[in-house]
């Protein structure tokens, strides 16, 4: 346990300090207070870039884990920190105010997971997909072979071979049987 | 090139909003009839050997066209050049899967070139979905949306195959069978329900001219 | 013998389908030294035939309105009028042309008078990369025009006369009385205005294929594709003619027509296939630069 650690303990109640690297380290917070942590981060412990934020869906434990990677060009060390929202209602406190490239992420994981951050810009408007009516496909409830079975046309025919086998069947077929 | 006398009935192109309806054309595609004999052979001769792709990579295939053009493969040797608009060029490579919205970039592309057109479809992707058979994002068969005149198997073919899916082509020209638009003509509807099915927000008008 | 004016109409046509085929033969030819250079096998000679033939049996094409029409034949008739006014073989009837009807200045104006007359059409079509390639090809041209008529202007005032045949006329008796002999800096700012005039690729700002995919003709297709590719051609060998006869001491017969105007064209291919292209910016500076000088300083040769 680092100072740093020790400091994210005692003013956010962060837990969970891993050394992943000598220069890498994640660290767990409550949700609620992603926003001053990131502030407390950014501001007074030199991490000022984010490089990126992505989430996790961990249905088993019915949670969203949400990632964000910072970057201290400094003192060359990052930190990750996992926050875990509710994944029956996901809403998280937006960051754009502290990052400005932080909303795109937000409106990736709004259209994505389903994810909510009020008041970040754009973040109702379609991402990547065009017209989609769908849940939010990177759930891993969604099941995407139904959805594609239900929805695009397939051409009668298709086998799958197990590579292995095929291939052994192939080139040596008195091997095989 | 004499034209059909019946000329369809206008689109509704309702995926427009009613006020923008008179900017775009209304007039459904309509069949071609090619010329009599040896002047159509003569015609045909010429679109074969005068290919021009159009310039649209449409998935990861369309790595495979920038060999094409490097003096390894040289593709300007069987007349075969790319162009960069739809309104010049003659062949449709589908480079690989196609996402939902690549097929909707895809289906302007194509009604915006001029017929007589070719596509050729690339890769296993484009005949049955290929590695992303299971995507919910991806169609499996381009032919369900627009009509293809050959295909190349593979994941991915290699230039020599794309090279020798050219020569089909060719050969397919000349012999009379490279008559995927007045196909489209005719199956207009078919394709239009087709392509609609997958496209949800049809924001565009039902023909592109 | 004086033909009359129906001989005469009739000999332009055959002048005119010789300077068609030798122009598309020309750039089929050049094709296929710049995939030489390149390394690769290139398309056959006869490809611009095919792609006429291609773009002209096209069974369906659109229309942007009146001008958008009218743009193509406005280029074809700056082709075919640039040509009419230059006589192709100096002395001869069949090749002559109408070059005693009109001077330098004339043959000037109708270079010029296609590429505005494509602009307007261009411009109906709509597209963004025709108004961006418009655009960049008048402020070229705007900029390759001053060398250009600095050494225009230098020619007329070494012969006295602006009258093309007797610029040719001047220039016979071998070598020494070319104007490449006589005059060296007006040609050396003519050719680098010619690079320029031809597009290719140092000063291929106008098609820019990386940036503004093909520039102007971006909405063109079918059989008005195919005027503007035949008219490259007549425009080409009309530009190449003209050259030879201002600074290369004209051709006498056909046969050095055509070596004299391969020579010129390969030029084009020599600097292009050496060179990568310029911005812009960089390309109309460079013309209004050393080129300019070196024109203003014919034009003070020529005049002293």
């Amino acid at each position: 346990m680092n100072e740093l650690a020790k400091e994210l303990a005692g003013r956010y109640g962060a837990r969970g300090w891993h050394d992943i690297r000598k220069d890498l380290a994640s660290v767990e917070v409550d949700a609620i207070r992603i926003r001053d942590v990131m502030a407390y981060l950014r501001d007074e412990a030199g991490y000022g870039h984010l490089s990126f934020m992505t989430a996790i869906d961990n249905i088993e434990r019915g949670a969203f884990t949400l990632s964000y990677a910072l970057r201290d060009h400094d003192a060359r060390r990052g930190l990750i920190v996992h926050a875990d929202v509710d994944r029956a209602e996901p809403t998280v406190d937006s960051i754009h105010l502290l990052w400005g490239q932080a909303w795109t992420y937000q409106r990736e994981m709004r259209e994505w997971f389903g994810i909510d951050f009020p008041g970040s810009p754009r973040v109702d408007e379609e991402f990547v997909l065009e017209g989609w009516e769908g849940p939010p496909m990177m759930r891993r409830d969604f099941d995407s072979l139904a959805y594609s079975d239900a929805t695009y046309a397939e051409r009668p025919g298709r086998v799958t071979h197990d590579p292995a086998s095929h291939m052994r069947e192939k080139l040596y077929p008195e091997a095989a049987q | 090139m004499s034209e059909k006398k019946t000329i369809p009935a206008p689109l509704a192109n309702e995926g427009l909003p009613p006020e923008e309806r008179g900017l775009f054309c209304d007039a459904a595609p309509r069949e071609y009839e090619p010329a009599r004999g040896a002047w159509e052979r003569f015609l045909n001769w010429a679109r074969s050997e005068s290919l021009w792709l159009l310039g649209f990579g449409t998935g990861c295939g369309a790595i495979e066209l920038r060999p094409l053009m490097t003096s390894r493969f040289d593709m300007y040797r069987y007349g075969i050049q790319p162009r960069p608009t739809p309104r010049q060029s003659s062949v449709f490579v589908i480079g690989g899967y196609a996402s939902v919205k690549t097929l909707k970039r895809i289906v302007r592309s194509y009604e915006q070139m001029m017929g007589p057109k070719f596509v050729l479809a690339l890769g296993s992707c484009t005949i049955n979905g290929g590695m992303y058979w299971d995507s919910y994002n991806t169609i499996k068969r381009i032919d369900q949306y627009i009509p293809v005149d050959v295909y190349i198997a593979g994941c991915m073919p290699r230039p020599e195959a794309l090279l020798a899916g050219f020569q089909e082509l060719k050969r397919i020209i000349k012999s009379g069978g490279g008559e995927g638009q007045n196909e489209y003509a005719r199956n207009f509807d078919w394709y239009k329900a087709n392509q609609k099915k997958v496209i949800k927000d049809w924001n565009m008008p039902d023909y592109n001219w | 013998m004086e033909p009359t004016i129906i001989g005469r109409i009739g000999y332009a046509f055959v002048s005119l389908f010789v300077i068609t085929n030798y122009g598309l033969l020309l750039i089929g030819s050049m094709a296929r030294i710049s995939a030489k250079v390149q390394g690769r096998v290139g398309q056959p000679v006869w490809q611009p035939y095919i792609d006429i033939v291609k773009s002209s049996a096209k069974r369906n094409s659109i229309g942007h309105g009146a001008m958008f029409y009218l743009g193509p034949v406005f280029r074809l008739a700056g082709g075919v009028g640039t040509y009419m006014f230059i006589p192709a073989v100096f002395g001869s009837v069949l090749f002559r042309n109408f070059s005693d009807s009109g001077d330098l200045l004339l043959v000037m104006y109708f270079i010029f008078f296609g590429q505005l007359g494509m602009a307007l059409g261009a411009g109906e079509g709509g597209h963004p990369y025709s108004a961006i390639g418009v655009s960049r090809g008048l402020a070229q041209m705007t900029a390759f025009e001053v060398p250009f008529a600095l050494s225009v202007i230098a020619v007329a005032a070494q012969y006295g006369t602006l009258d093309i045949n007797a610029i040719v006329a001047a220039q016979q008796g071998g070598f020494a009385h070319w104007t490449l002999a006589t005059n060296p800096l007006a040609v050396i700012a003519a050719i680098v205005a010619f690079l320029g005039m031809s597009g290719h690729n140092p000063f291929s700002v106008v098609i820019a294929p990386q940036e503004i995919p093909i520039g102007p003709p971006t909405e063109y297709q079918s059989n008005l594709l195919g005027m503007l590719q035949t008219n490259r051609a007549i425009f080409n060998g009309a530009k190449l003619v003209l050259y030879m006869n201002l600074y290369f001491g004209g051709a006498t017969n056909i046969v050095a027509m055509v070596i004299k105007t391969f020579l010129i064209y390969f030029v084009n291919v020599f600097v292009g296939q050496a060179f990568p292209r310029l911005r812009t910016d960089q390309s109309i500076r460079f013309f209004l630069g050393a080129p300019t000088l070196v024109g203003i300083a014919s034009v003070i040769i020529a005049v002293i």
